[in-house]
């Protein structure tokens, strides 16, 4: 079986976030694989390890990102592609999108996984999008996979309640927390990571430039949520107190 | 002279890093207070592949050299002291016999499973009428056709109750001396292997240190570790080995110590300001850095000298000496500026004081490593 795994690269969810002219400042930032992506590449390992194949994890950016790859082929991936975003400044998910579905349309695959969403812009949007340009099915949000053949069992998560379908390979599906408990890279898995094959392909090879984005989504302004402000001190005797509760909460 | 960290060893840290900081910082306090280390942590620092640091890769550990393993030392010394002490002492001086002195067949039968954590390694010297006097063993080794016979005590013997494999030096003849004595490599299931009371000490919870009995214990030929007659310099070599290691180990206590100290000056207020303003504290938190960074200098070093298969006897005594004086002020230092919190048990602090005593002490005290240093200025005239 050919799974492939997309992977984002994106801040550790401890860094302090800084907005910087309008922007989030990265500069001297930890990054992380995407939580919600790891419970993806550690499914897609687990089901290689039952079924057999191959596992390959893809991700779009620099060649920063190569240390995130590394660390998914130290988890267990077998390959790792790194698309690179060159000099393509703005890119929304639609273009990420498209860039995903241009690589893996030449490609065999039979499972797709993905994260949910990303901890960072936490749009959800790239696994349904890249389903929908391949024209396969997508399950989003599983906490659950049972592969039987070419019959998939999927328990989803739908806001707190459960749901089982069934669909057939091949298939996109988004992991939800709660699919499994990814494992920490062993550190012989990371001394074998450097010999896995990491391959870097451009937009050239995917026969795209920068005339085929378009944006279809516009940053209006960056902020950060207001501070939350300082609880207020009710003073006096318990009954006083009591009164004065009231009155605030009824407003 | 480059101190930096390839690449490679970089990621192993943060790998290192993320599993002490998830799984066993959190259960700090469990230890300390169930004096065990939770098998699931051992289990997990198994399969993370800790336990075969400084086992060669062909036979599947992860054959890093000194500079990587004291890398991933210091990374270890961030957190509970007896977890390090479990996988330090097996990957120091439990295991490093084998590795440097054994023969193939002897690499082959115990190493993978010394590299998976399947069996933990100890090192047996210490007897009550032998501690820093090394070469006065009492265990006595009869060569009874195509066995040794075994027969005496050892104590203080750490990670003894979670031991598999055991290095043992005992006396095959005593007419020599220090040149009677051979080292062995010992199984518990060895007949006539018995462990002793488990001993209750200071600090370094969840670390067991315990006495062995061998009671004509039978130990096979091919179980002879290095030659007959140099099993006391084989114990000198093995600590020596260590000695770089047991300083990362100390600096990355020493870390972990600045940042709780961070932490805690910023968030403490006393006369209306945080304690980090007043000059006294931070007079001593510039000391615990000095200390800090000569410590780091020196041990990486070290370690890197080793790397160059230079002679570091003096350098790793140097290492051993001034890591454990320095870990021992620090704390100090740490105790000091936390106050009253800082004796207090529900905190980390107190426990890192008392860890850090043991260390002036095991694998050679202090005033060993200075007979040590100086008896290499005596034979290098002082250079």
């Amino acid at each position: 079986m050919n799974i492939f795994v997309l992977m984002k690269r994106t801040f550790d969810t401890e860094e302090q976030i800084v907005v910087k002219d309008e922007q989030v400042d990265e500069s001297g930032a930890e990054f992380i694989i995407n939580p919600y992506d790891e419970y993806a590449i550690e499914e897609a390992i687990l089901q290689r390890d039952e079924h057999g194949g191959e596992v390959t994890v893809v991700t779009v950016g620099d060649e920063e990102a190569e240390k995130e790859l590394r660390t998914a082929l130290a988890m267990g991936a077998d390959k790792g592609v790194l698309i690179d975003r060159e000099e393509i400044e703005e890119l929304d998910q639609a273009g990420i999108a498209l860039i995903l579905s241009t690589y893996l349309s030449e490609q065999e695959y039979d499972l797709i996984l993905c994260g949910n969403v990303a901890v960072d812009g936490g749009s959800g949007q790239v696994g349904p999008r890249v389903a929908e340009r391949l024209g396969i099915a997508q399950v989003t949000t599983a906490t659950a996979i049972t592969i039987n053949g070419s019959q998939v069992t999927i328990r989803r998560d739908v806001e707190g309640d459960e749901e089982e379908v069934e669909v057939s390979l091949p298939v996109l599906i988004t992991a939800q927390q709660g699919l499994n408990d990814p494992r920490y890279p062993s550190l012989p898995g990371i001394m074998k990571a450097k010999k896995k094959p990491l391959e870097v392909i451009d937009l050239d090879d995917l026969d795209l430039d920068e005339e085929d984005f378009e944006l279809k989504t516009r940053n209006v302004e960056v902020f950060l949520p207001p501070k939350k402000e300082s609880g207020e001190m009710i003073d006096g005797e318990p009954a006083e107190q009591v009164k004065t509760l009231i009155a605030a909460l009824k407003i | 002279m480059d101190f930096s960290l390839t690449e490679e060893i970089k990621f192993l840290c943060k790998g290192v890093q993320k599993f002490v900081k998830e799984e066993v910082e959190p259960v700090a306090m469990e230890i300390e207070q169930s004096n065990e280390i939770p098998e699931i942590v051992k289990e997990k620092s198994k399969e993370l592949g800790l336990f075969g640091i400084s086992i060669p890769e062909e036979y599947g550990g992860l054959g890093l050299d000194m500079v990587g393993k004291c890398a991933i030392y210091e990374e270890l010394g961030k957190t509970h002291n007896g977890y390090t002490t479990l996988i330090g002492a097996h990957t120091g001086i439990g295991s490093v016999g084998i590795v440097e002195l054994g023969t193939e067949d002897q690499k082959q039968k115990y190493l993978p499973k010394m590299a998976t954590g399947e069996w933990i390694g100890a090192f047996a010297l210490t007897e009550p009428s032998a501690g820093s006097n090394a070469a006065n063993l009492k265990t006595r080794a009869e060569k009874k056709g195509d066995k040794y016979i075994l027969n005496g005590s050892k104590h203080y013997i750490t990670n003894a109750v979670d031991g598999h494999v055991f290095t043992v030096m005992a006396v095959t003849d005593p007419t020599k001396g220090a040149k009677g004595i051979t080292s062995f490599i010992v199984e518990k299931d060895f007949p006539g292997f018995q462990l002793g009371a488990v001993e209750e000490k200071m600090g370094l919870r969840g670390s067991h240190s315990a006495e062995l009995f061998f009671e004509d214990m039978e130990v096979p030929v091919e179980n002879v570790l290095g030659e007959e007659g140099q099993g006391y310099v084989n114990a000198l070599k093995i600590l020596a080995n260590g000695r770089a290691g047991l300083a990362a180990r100390n600096l990355g206590s020493c870390v972990k110590l600045l940042e709780h100290c961070m932490d805690y000056v910023f968030e403490r207020k006393q006369f209306g300001k945080p304690l980090f303003e007043q000059q006294a504290i931070q007079h001593m938190l510039a000391d615990i850095s000095v200390q800090i960074e000569t410590l780091r200098s020196l041990t990486y070093r070290v370690a890197w000298m080793t790397d160059q298969k230079q002679r570091v006897v003096r350098e790793a005594a140097i290492a051993k000496l001034y890591g454990s004086e320095v870990y021992n002020k620090v704390a100090d230092l740490a105790v000091q500026i936390h106050g009253g919190v800082g004796y207090m048990k529900d905190y980390p602090i107190e426990r890192y004081f008392r860890d850090a005593r043991i260390t002036k002490i095991y694998e050679g005290t202090s005033e060993i490593q200075r007979n040590i240093i100086a008896g290499e200025l005596k034979r290098g005239g002082g250079k």
